[in-house]
């Protein structure tokens, strides 16, 4: 267990091996995305230009490496120039046949000359061999000279190959063509003597070329000079500028890939490649016949996940199925019953369904195969694409508007591609298809819906068993026993599930033993922590937007992916995973000839070791290929025949070992995976069943026991067994959809075998056998130690002595969520918190040693993998020579909590203590009074110096923002990474509402992602936003600990974030799902040193602070900190046991007896903190922290920062399971060669100091010094970002919320305005722009004016058309939008004050919104007002079919009748014709009288409530205080 | 938990007691139950804390107070019950006279009174006695090993019940003429009546337990024949080394340790004839009680039972004062003025006074005389140290005078000798983490180990020795 010293390599196409905890497997990118063609499909070389141009224009999207110079990569995908090549060519000496009648391939190949000549010599042969002649070669003029050193020193040399036809055919060709790459990438790939990574072949087709590299957009042109020439033409180019999150991004990654260009991520890209490595085993295509081997393996693992699809979309389309076919696909649009669309494309989907898991994740998929172009959205429509199509023939579509300038009057329609939708260019029939047209016809190609009807098996379908009998008492306990149930687990986990169909919530931090460390027999699904979206991947809201989440599934045989017949969908249907005794029984009795079952035993002889385990393993496997060649389509692995002599192997492990073991036989696709188990009772247990491969679960005994519950009267409320059964299942649906949300996935068909887990503490050996390819980086037990766990758990459900005593019938503690003796171990204890609240209170530092002991020495029993670190020695120095606590404290924060989580006291007195030290605390996300912002009379301050800006926004007003001196983005926080959160109503207090401008006693919802970030390149746009408008403050990004954060925090050093926070998924929260608390996310330490590690690597440290935090108690966790990276320190609970919180753990239901996590007036009462113990608290800890370091022999902490040298695993760690632990990736010192910086010496270089608001500000002068009005005009351009953010953010400066008088700086700005568009607007200033604009507009308003009309001369129909982007007015708090036009998804999401008129809006409007105005004067999209619980909106519902487009939870519809509204509702179409000419709104103005019933009134039912509360409270005022109080309370 | 509103609804309702006037009338316990409907409120107060202090700081036992607190709560005695009598075998005895740090450590007493934790466990185990829940729970089976234990008070019960299910052979040996120990004879009756502990033996013996009264262990058998016939021996005798005064006149008649005269009542009042001669009572007596601890208490109550003319207890340490001091923060146990029932019941209290000699007239004592004493405020270490207030001396009327002032270590007899067994520098038995003495197969258990304690601490005790000797008999 020490740490060796490996040094850091890179091949030479730039891809490193994985070092350390760094893992280049985990990069991500990100991108702009888009194409032009011309629709009469005509070459021509503007063509190739304007697809540069477009290139040019997105290049804010990508990104700049750790160089400078270096573009994370650009390309394009054109027509094969032919008569480009018919002018170059001979030259070369090369004769061309004609057009068609050869392909190229574009190479990339090792710059060493011989290597280059071996590689191509292979290709030769290949060609050869598959009958395709070699034509000649073309070295590729390329100019290198104005590389970046990184692309520089990887650049390949790039040729391009030159192939006849043969004798095949045109398709045939194509196919050979694909085969013969295949087979040269498999030839060079198994060279094992040389480095050959630079070998690449970017395009091989007869039909399209693609030109890339690790280039900027405007490098591009720049290197090839092939696309300068005028010959060089094409009739469309694909274009793709990338961001990829590390900064060794390489050449061959740059998109486009052959067929597809992307922007997103594929989130379940791991289940995915599984699947299509266990379905090459039955491929099979007349077209390929015998070559269908040298395709195989299909996916090239090296590649990123967009490489990936390209790989399995290719081999689609290139055995037959027609482009769109493939991507329908792929990536289905939502087909659920919330969705009205035709039965023959629903059951198009489900055909394919059976056939075909959705890629799921944010997707914007461009795909060109020469006959074909188009693009499509993913079924959440994350991603922008915008287009437009012109009167001469041209379609645009680009990630943005404006990318390419187009004259007003040669506009025929603006769009925007909708959530499932595609746009096809069909290069044949020069045309646009529309989307109902390729989707119909595809859907009718076949009789799938006959095919899905007469074929499909239902669980209904099947023989009904009579009731089963209930388990006798004795029986069930010996199984729980045998289990390891709790009695905590049925008191906390299954009674609520039980009782009311939910997972219980909890509230703060997980301090309990890490699985690997607990002394206690653990489960072996406590080794896993589920993995989560951040940053370059947003979680999905599975409330909310239900209704693109699925849980159905198919089981039974699967057929080969490459054919179409009936019988490929004769699979049994599952509606959810779950089955019920009742459901085993059908499923065992089925005489279906394509439903066979096969019982298979998973348990190992009683008391047995590893040994016994493995064999029995083997065994199982052994049986299962048995079974599957004997016909079996269902095995069901179950545990049900466990006994004295025979223990149950953990289902987790029989599971995934099984699919594994089946995937490697190539079997897998033969037979689905039941799993009939006691062990699993947890959401996450299912999770992780599903997600290692099951396909449904029976879990017997958690289904007896809430039985046995039920009939004993033992659950909250009285329900007969079967309703209690029910709930349960209800309550794990919902749980699994909230867990596949939290990675952004959508269905349970991806979420199968995704394996989104990170194992800690698993051996290696165990992993690599059973769970293939999941990360565990500290290693740790192997089988011996999963069998001993078990038996321990068996001996006591069947103890050796066969004896059953009285006591057996009370089940062990548990205590894992709360302290139990005898139970799970925790760090917060009463010795403990005692300790410290004594320490503080009396100021006594030897106290707080005590405390400080009892915390650090874990000897006796670890909780943490700290605690099995120590220090080596160091030289040491006199503690006085060690710099002072004062110079420590500066680097300490306090965690975000959110004023609504905790209390006001709780919250000002932190604020205070913060401000004494020169610490910094934290809002949190609910806003902060303006008030605080003023020091009291005695000096103190009670400002927040770091704001949080968090999904829901509350409060982020522009004043709010330009008063911190830190902006922390939290894109995820410890306790529940990847989900949202809701403040309920009831403790929405008056003040709470003010300060987070909503409406008091309505509850608040804090959506799972940011609604203005999807992907990296986005996060990169907020920061900008937030430099803009504040631009003193840093701006910092919270991340929390999961394998890969190192990637994405390297990616966010890249989107020019100050300061990166790595939390321990162990922080604290005031409301959490258990299983978030427990299951989600990984400790710090592992984070920390990815973090550290990756950021050196990627040469990012020295311009972005690292912080940490997560249960950080004591200076020798800071000490530990520190040497592994970080430089600054958060602390959260320990600061509130400081100020009496005693962990009763009851924030979210507002009973804190303390007065610290509560709102209720007479608890808050009681709250006993001070400043002085939390200042004292931190003063110790540095205290503490200065002793190490002296020891050390330390005098500054920037000297201690990355030292991780100086860290050791303990020896002789008196722990049976900590023996394999093996830290020394962890504890890997940088390869520092460089001495590059260990932590940050330079500030990042913001580039805001370039924005047009400069340029408008200093027009603006005489408005902003003497409140003078001013009329400014401009050009506009959709690389203009965040314009009049920086201008509202010097405003609020100079005058505050109130900002300027109305109108006092009116900008007229022409073409297309770029992302975040009014961002923070602050009052005085209207900005009007005549053309279009893209996302995030009004994104922050605080006030101010947004006019966005058609541009002057447009002949389109406004209300037709697409003119602004996504999520316009993004948790706005005022101000007012005008536009003339239609808008993108999620308008006014989660909008707090700003009032809009819009024209149509998409899917998903007024998501969250909490109060403000909103009126579509036009269609909406689906689930309009999900989420919506104040403010009001009034729809123009000429169809009368608003009602099935409304997400009607938490809205009434209603007509507009009530005089206020009428009147409401007229002015503001007055104001929208006033400001936009509207002729829209004329009309309906002019026919007031006839158009006023076809609007309808959304109003939410809780505002509604507020309103009438409010209104009887100021009655009551009037009449006494007291009756106030009382309502007050309630 | 089904009610988290519920401290802040109901206010704690204490245990009623009955009243004065009529409770020193007999020696009948003066507590009573709860009507249950309260008792439902007094559980639903509990907040099912992260960190139960209640359990898992205050309780010696670890009782699962927040889990059965919530059973109560959902009318589910039964549960409750078998989630006490998982930590605690005699819980209808700590259910009437436990001190209940449980309560001191409650997060609840941060700031408001406690829950009433001590009686809720009363009431769950005197409803499981009523429903006739409690039944034996025989081993039903045998290891064919035998133990003895060696004093049936609370050390010594659960110990025997605990080896008795885990199937083993169970002797008590008892030199006393009942069992029951400290339980029987040293807690006065008006706080717990000894059917209490007869329902329990009862129980016990159906289990299989053999009690042997009026056996001296050591002396009516001997060490090494107890050796011979058990496969493990657990010494539960207690610490019944009482502290003496040893000033002028300690041997003045009518000055008694306490214990003599509280079990004198005790016997009497179970049907005993006292022999004439042997009688202590303190009719019509000036009593003084020194000792200001809980056994002081028992003897004022007695006394006042037994008609004394006045009664004055007096202390060495200083008053406490009315509320916690900043260095004695919840969740310890608070050192503050408490009046106790027996107080309440009538007599004076005087405190920092030391007793120099005790005064007499024919042979019997009349007069105490003291000094009134200056502590000094706690030093670094937080020992106190006291000096005499010149000129304070005074003396007081004492007919009656009861030593009350603790007891120093187990009685170092002809067992404790022969067995080998070693002392430590306190005078209390050694025993390891299993519990096992320095002689292998010999336990410690109670106050034998870790001298006079609280009876819930015996409990605990008893229940580690049970279960190392049972590991030792396994042996693992």
């Amino acid at each position: 267990m020490t740490a060796k010293k490996k040094p850091f390599r890179i091949n030479a196409s730039g891809v490193p091996k994985p070092t350390g905890l760094y893992d280049p497997k985990n990069d991500h990118d990100s991108c702009g995305v888009g194409f032009i063609a011309r629709i009469d499909g005509v070459s021509l070389h503007t063509v190739v230009e304007q697809g540069i141009r477009i290139l040019v224009n997105l290049e804010h999207r990508g990104a700049l490496g750790g160089d400078k110079s270096t573009g994370d990569g650009a390309g394009l995908l054109l027509e094969i120039p032919d008569t480009f090549f018919r002018q170059v060519c001979p030259g070369d000496g090369l004769y061309l046949p004609a057009r068609g009648e050869y392909a190229v391939g574009m190479l990339f190949l090792p710059m060493d000359e011989t290597l280059a000549g071996r590689c191509s010599g292979a290709l030769e042969q290949i060609s050869d061999a598959e009958g395709c002649p070699l034509l000649g070669w073309r070295e590729v003029p390329v100019d290198a000279s104005f590389l970046g050193d990184l692309s520089g020193s990887t650049r390949p040399r790039i040729r391009q190959l030159f192939l006849g036809r043969g004798t095949h055919e045109e398709d045939a060709f194509e196919r050979k063509l694909y085969v013969i790459r295949r087979l040269a990438e498999k030839e060079v790939a198994s060279w094992e003597d040389v480095d050959a990574s630079q070998f690449y072949i970017s395009s091989l087709s007869s039909r399209t070329i693609v030109y890339k590299g690790l280039l900027t957009g405007s490098q591009l042109p720049m290197f090839y000079p092939d696309l300068k020439n005028e010959l060089f033409m094409s009739p469309y180019a694909v274009v793709h500028q990338r961001y990829s999150t590390n900064t060794l991004p390489t050449w061959h990654l740059a998109h486009p890939f052959r067929i597809a260009a992307h922007n997103g991520e594929i989130n379940t890209l791991r289940g995915n490649i599984n699947r299509m490595r266990a379905r090459e085993a039955i491929l099979a295509s007349p077209l390929f016949g015998d070559d269908i081997v040298k395709l195989r393996p299909v996916i090239n693992e090296s590649g990123s996940d967009s490489a990936i699809f390209d790989n399995v979309l290719e081999l689609l389309v290139m055995s037959g199925r027609s482009l769109p076919h493939a991507v329908m696909m792929m990536i289905p649009e939502a087909w659920g019953p919330k969705f009205q669309m035709s039965e023959d494309k629903r059951s198009f989907y489900e055909y394919h369904s059976t056939i075909m898991e959705p890629w799921d994740g944010p997707a914007a998929m461009v795909f060109c195969d020469g006959r074909y172009l188009g693009a499509t959205l993913d079924r959440n429509g994350l991603r922008p694409a915008r287009y437009t199509v012109t009167r001469d023939g041209m379609i645009v579509l680009a990630s943005e508007t404006g990318v390419m300038d187009i004259p007003a009057g040669r506009i025929v329609r603006r769009g925007r591609l909708q959530p499932g939708r595609m746009l096809l260019l069909d290069l044949q029939q020069k045309r646009i298809v529309p989307d109902n047209e390729i989707k119909a016809a595809i859907s009718r190609r076949k009789p799938y819906r006959k095919w899905v009807k007469d074929n499909k098996i239902e669980l209904r379908g099947l023989f009904v068993p009579s009731e089963i009998p209930a388990e006798d008492p004795e029986t069930l306990r010996r199984k729980q026993h045998a289990f390891g149930y709790t009695e905590e687990e049925i008191r906390l986990i299954i009674t609520p599930m039980a009782s009311r169909g939910q997972e219980a919530i909890g509230s703060m931090g997980d301090d309990a033993a890490l699985a690997v460390l607990s002394n206690r027999p653990q489960s072996l699904f406590a080794y896993f922590k589920q993995l989560f979206a951040q940053v370059t991947n947003p979680p999905i809201d599975p409330l909310r937007e239900e209704l693109v989440m699925s849980l159905n599934g198919f089981v039974g045989r699967e057929r080969n992916l490459l054919d179409e017949t009936p019988e490929h969908c004769r699979m049994l249907r599952l509606i959810q995973p779950i089955l019920t005794p009742e459901d085993m029984l059908r499923l065992r009795g089925s005489t279906h000839p394509d439903l066979v079952a096969a019982d298979l035993d998973m348990l190992f002889p009683a008391g047995g070791d590893g040994k016994a385990l493995q064999t029995s393993l083997a065994r199982l496997f052994v049986q299962a290929d048995k079974a599957v060649r004997g016909g079996a389509t269902l095995l069901i692995l179950t545990d049900r025949n466990m006994n004295a002599g025979s223990a149950p192997i953990p289902s987790l492990l029989a599971t995934a070992g099984l699919h594994h073991h089946l995937i490697r036989r190539g079997l897998r696709t033969h037979a689905s995976i039941v799993v009939e188990s006691g062990e699993p009772r947890e959401v996450i247990h299912f999770a992780l069943l599903l997600g290692y491969g099951a396909n449904a679960i029976c879990p017997s005994t958690a289904l007896s026991t809430i039985r046995e519950l039920a009939e004993s009267e033992s659950l909250e409320a009285p329900l007969l067994p079967g309703e209690a059964v029910d709930k349960y299942v209800t309550s794990v649906k919902k749980g699994l959809l909230k867990t596949f949300s939290r990675m952004g996935i959508s269905t349970l068909r991806s979420f199968l075998g995704s394996q989104i887990f990170e194992a800690v503490g698993l051996g290696k050996g165990v992993v690599e056998k059973y769970f293939t390819n999941t990360a565990s980086r500290i290693a740790g037990i192997g089988l011996s130690e999963i069998a001993a766990e078990t038996v321990a758990r068996h001996r006591r459900g069947f103890p050796t002595d066969g004896r059953w005593r009285s006591s057996d019938n009370l089940l062990d503690v548990g205590g894992v969520y709360q302290v139990r003796e005898g139970g799970e171990r925790h760090l917060w204890t009463p010795e403990s918190i005692y300790k410290l609240q004594s320490a503080t209170r009396l100021d006594d530092y030897g106290i707080y040693k005590e405390y400080a002991a009892l915390i650090n020495d874990q000897s006796l029993a670890h909780a943490t993998l700290r605690s099995l670190f120590r220090f080596r020695k160091g030289t040491p120095v006199p503690l006085d020579e060690v710099e002072p606590v004062e110079k420590i404290l500066p680097r300490f924060v306090t965690a975000a909590m959110s004023f609504g989580s905790i209390s006001k006291e709780t919250h000002e007195t932190i604020a205070i203590a913060m401000n004494r030290i020169g610490g910094r605390s934290n809002s949190g996300e609910g806003g902060e009074d303006p008030e605080r912002n003023i020091p009291l009379p005695n000096g103190d301050s009670r400002r927040s110096r770091i704001r949080q800006v968090a999904s829901a926004r509350f409060g982020a007003t522009t004043e709010y923002l330009v008063n911190a001196d830190e902006l922390q983005i939290k894109m995820a926080q410890g306790a529940k990474p990847g989900e949202g959160g809701q403040l309920p109503g009831h403790k929405v207090s008056p003040e709470i509402a003010r300060i987070r401008h909503t409406m008091p006693y309505v509850t608040l919802i804090s959506p799972p992602p940011h609604h203005d970030i999807y992907s990296i390149e986005d996060l990169a746009q907020l920061i900008y936003d937030l430099k803009s408008v504040n631009p003193r403050a840093d701006v910092s990004v919270k991340l929390v600990s999961e394998v890969g954060v190192g990637t994405i925090a390297a990616g966010v050093a890249k989107a020019k974030a100050d300061l990166v926070l790595i939390s321990g998924s162990d922080g604290g929260t005031g409301a959490s799902p258990l299983t978030s608390i427990k299951h989600t996310g990984l400790p710090w330490e592992l984070g920390l040193a990815e973090t550290q590690q990756a950021l050196i690597y990627n040469r990012l440290r020295d311009r972005i602070r690292v912080q940490v935090d997560g249960q950080l108690k004591t200076g020798r966790d800071l000490a530990i900190a520190a040497l592994m990276g970080a430089e600054e320190f958060g602390f959260g609970t320990a600061v509130l046991v400081s100020l009496g919180c005693i962990m009763m753990r009851k924030c979210h239901l507002n009973t804190c007896p303390v007065g610290v996590a509560t709102q209720d007036p007479v608890l808050r009462a009681r709250f006993g903190g001070a400043p002085e113990y939390v200042v004292r608290f931190l003063r110790f800890v540095s205290e503490e922290l200065r002793e190490t370091m002296a020891e050390l022999g330390f005098r500054t902490l920037d000297e201690m920062v990355g030292r991780v040298d100086l860290l050791e695993v303990q020896p002789a760690i008196e722990h049976w399971k900590a023996q394999g632990l093996d830290f020394s990736a962890m504890l890997l010192p940088p390869d520092n060669g460089q001495h590059s910086p260990l932590h940050r010496v330079r500030a990042q270089e913001h580039e805001v100091g370039k924005a047009l608001d400069h340029e408008i500000m200093a027009l603006a002068r005489s408005a902003m010094d003497r409140k003078e009005p001013v009329r400014i005009e401009l050009p506009i351009r959709n690389v203009h970002r965040s314009v009049g953010a920086a201008l509202s953010g010097e405003i609020t400066r100079r005058y505050g919320a109130a900002g300027l008088p109305d109108d006092t700086i009116h900008l007229n700005l022409f073409g297309s305005a770029g992302q975040s568009f009014g961002a923070f607007l602050a009052p005085g200033v209207t900005m009007h722009v005549r053309g279009d604009a893209n996302d995030y507009l009004g994104k922050g308003m605080s006030g101010g004016r947004i006019v966005v009309t058609p541009p002057d001369g447009a002949t389109f129909l406004p209300h037709k058309n697409v003119i602004v982007g996504n999520v316009v007015l993004y948790g706005a708090t005022g101000g007012e939008v005008y536009l003339h036009g239609t808008a993108g998804e999620r308008f006014a999401v989660r909008n707090s004050g700003g009032k809009a008129v819009v024209e149509g809006v998409g899917d998903h409007g007024c998501e969250y919104m909490t109060n403000g105005v909103v009126v579509v004067l036009g269609p909406t999209g689906n689930n309009f007002a999900a989420g919506m619980s104040g403010g009001l909106a009034y729809v123009y519902d000429e169809t009368e079919l608003f009602d099935t487009r409304c997400n009607l939870d938490m809205v009434d519809v209603e007509s507009v009748w009530q005089v206020e509204d009428v009147k409401r509702l007229h002015a503001m179409i007055e104001s929208h014709f006033r400001y936009t000419g509207s002729q829209r709104a004329a009309q309906i103005l002019e026919n007031w009288e006839s158009r006023l019933p076809l609007f309808v009134k959304i109003m939410p039912i809780e505002y509604r409530k507020s309103l009438e509360r409010m209104r009887m409270e100021e009655e009551m005022n009037t009449e006494s205080v007291s009756a106030t109080e009382e309502v007050y309370r309630g | 938990m089904a009610k988290p509103t519920g401290f802040m609804e109901y206010d704690r309702e204490e245990p009623i007691h009955r009243p004065v006037t009529e409770r020193v009338g007999d020696y009948r316990e003066i507590e009573e139950l709860l009507p249950e409907e309260g008792i439902y409120r007094q559980a639903v107060r509990c907040m099912d804390c992260g960190i139960p202090f209640c359990h898992s700081y205050g309780c010696p036992v670890k009782n699962r107070i927040p889990d059965w607190n919530d059973m109560v709560y959902r009318k589910n005695w039964r549960k409750a019950l078998d989630l006490l009598h998982a930590t605690c075998n005699l819980p209808e005895i700590t259910g009437r006279v436990c001190p209940a740090p449980c309560e001191a450590a409650c997060t609840l007493a941060i700031n408001l009174p406690a829950v009433t934790i001590r009686h809720l466990e009363l009431q769950i185990v005197e409803h499981g006695w009523r429903e006739e829940w409690i039944r034996p729970e025989p081993a039903g089976f045998s290891t064919g090993k035998r133990v003895a234990v060696v004093g049936s008070g609370p050390a010594g019960l659960p110990a025997a019940q605990q080896l008795a299910r885990s199937g083993h052979e169970v002797v008590v040996f008892e030199k006393s003429d009942r069992i029951g120990g400290l339980l029987r004879y040293g807690i006065p009756d008006f706080k717990l009546e000894k059917w209490v502990i007869d329902r329990r033996l009862d129980q016990m013996r159906a289990e299989g337990v053999v009690f042997e009264t009026g056996v001296n262990a050591g002396v009516d058998i001997s060490a090494a024949y107890m050796r011979r016939s058990f496969d493990a021996i657990v010494l539960a005798a207690g610490a019944t080394a009482a502290r003496d005064l040893p000033v002028p006149g300690r041997d003045l008649k009518g000055v008694h340790f306490a214990m003599e005269y509280l079990s004198q009542q005790n016997r009497r009042n179970a049907g005993d004839a006292i022999p004439e001669g042997e009688e202590i009572s303190a009719a019509g007596k000036h009593v003084v009680v020194i000792g200001g601890g809980d056994t002081g208490s028992d003897c004022i109550g007695t006394s006042r039972r037994q008609g004394a003319a006045s009664i004055t207890q007096i202390e060495l340490l200083p008053k406490p004062p009315e509320g916690r001091l900043p260095t004695n923060p919840w969740p310890t146990w608070p050192v503050i003025l408490r009046v106790s029932s027996s107080q309440e019941e009538g007599c004076e209290r005087m405190w920092s006074v030391q007793t120099k000699e005790f005064l007499g007239e024919k042979g019997g004592v009349r007069k105490l005389s003291c000094v009134k004493l200056d502590w000094s405020a706690p030093d670094a270490a937080g020992t106190r140290s006291f000096k005499e207030i010149p000129g304070s001396a005074f003396e007081l009327r004492a007919d009656l005078v009861l030593l009350a002032m603790g007891f120093v270590h187990v009685e170092h007899g002809p067992l404790i000798r022969d067995l080998g067994v070693a002392i430590d520098g306190r005078g209390n038995l050694v025993a390891d983490a299993n519990s096992m003495t320095n002689v292998k197969g010999v336990f410690g258990a109670g106050d034998a180990v870790v001298g006079a304690s609280l009876v819930v601490r015996a409990i605990d005790l008893g229940r580690l020795a049970a279960a190392g000797a049972d590991r030792y008999l396994a042996g693992r």
